[in-house]
């Protein structure tokens, strides 16, 4: 299964992310933002948490314009798999990958903790590997996670199985708790909390390792 | 020419700066501001004769994200 962690000025959890899914068993490629196309052969794309081009503008915004993201939007167009953790979420958002938006916190202080989530569906190959309605701790680490939709997107996510995390108490006022989001085919997933600060026991716990697990069983699999 | 772009968010989203800025002009005694909402200007440096559509399009695909955001474009007389 081969994975490729887009690295923009500014990210910070690209290695992370990297060691993460090299654990999990992927081969990991590092692809910088000014590459036009991902190498042959790309079942993932992993775009990190950070603060991609100092977050000027908003969140993302820059980031999401960038050579590199036209190609992750062609992989998923495509049916390939994207994840985005943290700012690669808010990446996601401004690419229009995924529905929403994410805003300042409602407390307006940057959150760094680890919090309660919900496993709020196992119907994807980012969270097979969870019990349904597991509770796990994985910390956050943001600013601007105030994920916001309007009452229809939000409805669809809902009932369409789309919501994959939601916060068991809520730290920075997402709409409906959520935390994490799928893509229509459930092969693009975006969340604020970081599975990959914990997949290793020496460094925060191992709640997130079966994201990772599950994933590269899928696609190893497939 | 100069255009100055102002970007709201849009009515219906929570601004929770805005609200902080409320709540400080109340603590320093400004009675009846029942209401702040914060967004940004941006100015523009463009070529003379640039027409609006084209910074719509600027705005569209990059000033602002029109899921929670709204842009106003002033045009210089």
């Amino acid at each position: 299964m081969k994975a490729a962690v887009v690295v923009f000025p500014g990210s910070n959890c690209d290695r992370d992310m990297a060691v993460a899914l090299r654990a999990a068993g992927a081969d990991v490629a590092m692809i910088w933002h000014k590459d036009a196309t991902l190498p042959d052969g790309i079942d993932l794309v992993a775009i990190p948490g950070g603060f991609s081009f100092g977050d000027y503008l908003r969140c993302g915004a820059i980031a999401a314009r960038s050579p590199i993201c036209r190609a992750v939007a062609d992989h998923a167009v495509r049916g390939g798999y994207v994840l985005g953790v943290c700012n690669g979420f808010q990446v996601l958002t401004e690419t229009g990958i995924l529905p929403g938006a994410l805003l300042r916190n409602a407390g307006l202080t940057y959150i760094c903790r680890t919090v309660p989530l919900r496993v709020a569906t196992t119907a994807s190959d980012f969270t097979r590997g969870y019990a349904a309605g597991a509770t796990l701790d994985v910390p956050i680490a943001h600013h601007d996670g105030n994920y916001v939709a309007d009452d229809d997107t939000l409805a669809r996510l809902r009932g369409e199985d789309r919501v994959a995390f939601t916060y068991s108490e809520n730290p920075n006022g997402s709409r409906g708790d959520v935390a994490g989001i799928l893509s229509e085919n459930c092969r693009v997933l975006g969340m604020m909390p970081h599975p990959e600060r914990a997949a290793d026991a020496a460094l925060g716990g191992t709640d997130g390792r079966a994201l990772f697990a599950g994933l590269v069983g899928a696609l190893a699999a497939a | 020419m100069k255009v100055t772009v102002t970007i709201m968010l849009k009515d219906g989203v929570l601004d929770p700066q805005g609200e902080a800025v409320r709540h400080a002009l109340g603590a320093l005694g400004f009675d009846g501001v029942s209401g702040v909402r914060q967004g940004k200007v941006i100015e523009l440096d463009l070529a003379d004769g640039t027409d609006e559509d084209t910074v719509r399009a600027m705005c569209e695909r990059l000033l602002a994200n029109t899921v929670i955001e709204s842009y106003a474009i002033g045009m210089a007389p």
